[in-house]
């Protein structure tokens, strides 16, 4: 499971559902040390996209490269270098957080689980409640939990859903701070969100989505407001 | 192909106007009398059944791992005239056996064993109506599934239980009979070959249209 | 590797089940009501019809075992984990073998309830051969669920999966009721027929072999999207 790579490249890729188009050639890139925003209104193809980054959807046409492979190339190595935090947070609500993270650690491989997992307790602020089973967790916990599960195997290329929903102001700083972290470790890192604030903190790069299309992709610079708002109505942004 | 059809369509039809005269002509069975000649039609439909049930078990395995859309599409075709031509045999079997065993249904192992591979081919079908996105995928593993089970099904049904005439029927025909069978046979086996080819072309069409449809919708 | 991600997927969904014990509960007491159920429509007279007791058994276990496949998945559905266990670097037919043995243990102590209580009412001699009677049992649901596990993973996206399960699960598994039924009959005689017994046994141990292969050969191109 020596398999890594520098840089993710998407090349024409499409996705449809029967007659839906999720996604219509969409071609972008992304390389270590840099964090590619993913913005869009509601059903633009963000998630759909991060899926197929994420191996778990196959594009209906194009491919995407890790590095010098394709996913299909790769297979499990490829798995190994992924960190994915869905938007559905892919916790076991019957589990204890550390149990959670023990549980995806020995999966993923993971050397000296035990001291792996008690850090990453106390990086999601749990190490109090690591016995507690994950049910009586509120949200904002549940996604930093879900975060530092994502990260446990210290993966080359970090997918992130959404991942400031439900997080209060100190919460979303702290994530923050944590993704400008990783990123000065090369790591390639991808997020999905609504939050433009946020967003003008973080990104590199931003890719705007609409209607399945790739509608701008360009270094972020602050200018990120502006591409929003040349391609998305403000309607749109309501989600 | 294409051009194939109208031939094939109207050698069909002079078959099966032809068939009913020459099963009319055919001598009389002495023990079953009338009723016999529900065989000219029941016993090729079961042989057109599980020809197709078998094209739908290898289509679907070679979609399951190779991904190709056509043969998805074959396997479709084929569940279908599966489910059609196995509820002529479920028909006609029953009428028949009214007449030799004196009831509708008889628990028989061969009829029970049609029955079930029957119902793992309307399963089929149900899947791929009602499964949403993904089902042809549902679709195809219980194809190969079902194929799996066939000789299970049959060992077991056939312990269990065995009243069909187990003499094999067919080398036994007195040559009178031997002629309409075989002729009703090509007739079925020609009507399923032609339905399984416009079936299929109808599914590729379908894809054809929301392929447009797409590229449509990329302008 | 791939029998220690196996015991991780298995250890897991026992954890998860001796926390709540919601599907042990459920499914026993959802068996139990089956096998009520059917002594009315089976006992007459105060006496069961022949054979009823085998029959009855193997109905139980089958739709408590849809129950609990179905339960079982829904879990993994609830935070989208089985997409997780798609996701980790690990051999995906072995995901399923974890997912199997948990399936398996579940109906076994299932079981173990089951077969006690329908020798009870219905005075079948459960005690004639209990190895075979065991032999016969563990097959039988390993073969059931080896089915089950793999359709109830690939329905888990699927739309309408709780009425989808049994509608592909039972024409598949007739052969696993037909053998399973007539072997445990054939124990239940009172002089009991051993090698009738026997033969189904052997049926039931080449369904399990020619199915868990056939499972573990389609779980990886059924579960890719």
């Amino acid at each position: 499971m020596s398999f890594d790579f520098t840089e993710v490249a998407v090349r024409d890729v499409s996705r449809h559902y029967g007659r839906r188009r999720a996604l219509a050639r969409v071609s972008l890139t992304c390389r270590s040390g840099e964090v590619l925003g993913l913005l869009g209104p509601n059903g633009a193809g963000k998630s759909t996209l991060l899926s197929i980054l994420a191996t778990l959807l196959a594009p209906s046409t194009g491919q995407v490269c890790y590095g010098s492979h394709t996913a299909g190339q790769a297979g499990p190595a490829l798995r190994a270098r992924l960190g994915f935090l869905s938007h559905d947070l892919h916790l076991y609500p019957e589990l204890t957080a550390r149990e959670n993270l023990e549980f995806f650690a020995r999966l993923y491989g993971v050397e000296a689980v035990s001291e792996r997992v008690t850090t990453a307790l106390g990086r999601a602020g749990l190490t109090a409640r690591g016995g507690d089973v994950v049910s009586g967790f509120s949200r904002g916990m549940r996604q930093r939990l879900a975060l530092e599960r994502a990260l446990l195997h210290e993966p080359r290329l970090l997918l992130l859903d959404e991942p400031f929903t439900g997080l209060d102001d100190a919460s979303v700083a702290a994530l923050v701070a944590r993704l400008h972290e990783l990123r000065a470790t090369d790591r390639i890192i991808v997020v999905v969100t609504h939050d433009l604030d946020v967003a003008e903190r973080l990104l590199d790069k931003v890719a705007v989505l609409k209607d399945g299309r790739l509608v701008a992709f360009d270094d972020a610079h602050g200018r990120i407001r502006e591409h929003y708002r040349a391609h998305v109505a403000v309607g749109d942004r309501c989600s | 192909m294409k051009k194939g059809y109208p031939l094939f369509v109207l050698l069909a039809v002079v078959l099966f106007s032809v068939a009913p005269i020459m099963v009319a002509r055919a001598p009389y069975e002495a023990t079953m009398g009338l009723v016999q000649k529900i065989f000219y039609y029941h016993v090729p439909s079961a042989m057109v059944m599980f020809l197709s049930a078998f094209i739908c078990g290898i289509a679907s395995a070679v979609y399951l791992f190779k991904a190709r859309p056509e043969a998805d599409r074959i396997a479709a075709a084929a569940a279908e005239l599966t489910v059609v031509f196995g509820l002529i045999v479920l028909v006609t079997g029953p009428l028949w056996a009214r007449k030799a065993w004196g009831v509708w249904w008889q628990w028989d192992a061969r009829l029970t064993s049609t029955l079930l591979m029957w119902m793992i081919f309307v399963a089929y079908l149900l899947v791929r109506r009602f499964g949403g996105p993904g089902a042809e995928k549902l679709g195809a593993a219980m194809a190969v599934f079902g194929m799996a089970n066939v000789p299970f099904v049959y060992v077991s049904v056939n312990i269990w239980r065995t009243i069909h005439p187990t003499t094999r029927v067919v080398p036994t025909l007195s040559p009178g009979m031997r002629g309409p069978f075989w002729f009703c046979v090509i007739a079925f086996m020609l009507l399923f070959g032609l339905l399984l080819a416009v079936r299929a072309r109808l599914e590729q069409r379908r894809a054809d249209v929301e392929h447009l449809y797409l590229i449509a919708g990329e302008e | 590797m791939f029998l220690k991600v196996a015991w991780l997927v298995m250890r897991k969904d026992l954890t998860v089940e001796v926390r709540s014990r919601e599907i042990v509960y459920t499914t026993v007491f959802f068996a139990v009501a089956c096998v009520l159920v059917f002594a009315f429509a089976l006992v007459k007279e105060g006496r069961p019809l022949e054979d009823a007791a085998a029959g009855i058994m193997w109905i139980s276990v089958a739709f408590a075992g849809t129950l609990a496949l179905g339960r079982t998945f829904e879990r993994e559905r609830h935070s989208e984990t089985l997409r997780a266990l798609m996701l980790a670097p690990v051999s995906r037919p072995a995901i399923y073998v974890g997912k199997l043995l948990g399936i398996v243990l579940l109906l076994l102590i299932v079981e173990a309830v089951l077969v006690p209580l329908v020798g009870l009412l219905f005075h079948a001699p459960i005690w004639n051969r209990p190895l075979l009677l065991i032999a016969l049992l563990v097959s039988g649901t390993v073969g059931f669920s080896a089915v089950g596990t793999l359709f109830a993973a690939m329905l888990v996206r699927a739309r309408s999966r709780d009425v989808m399960l049994p509608i592909l699960l039972y024409p598949i598994t007739i052969p696993v009721i037909i053998a399973g039924v007539r072997g445990t009959a054939a124990l239940f005689e009172p002089v009991p027929a051993v090698d009738l017994a026997q033969m189904w046994l052997a049926l039931l141990a080449f369904f399990d072999v020619v199915f868990v292969t056939l499972s573990l050969w389609t779980f990886e191109p059924l579960m890719t999207e």
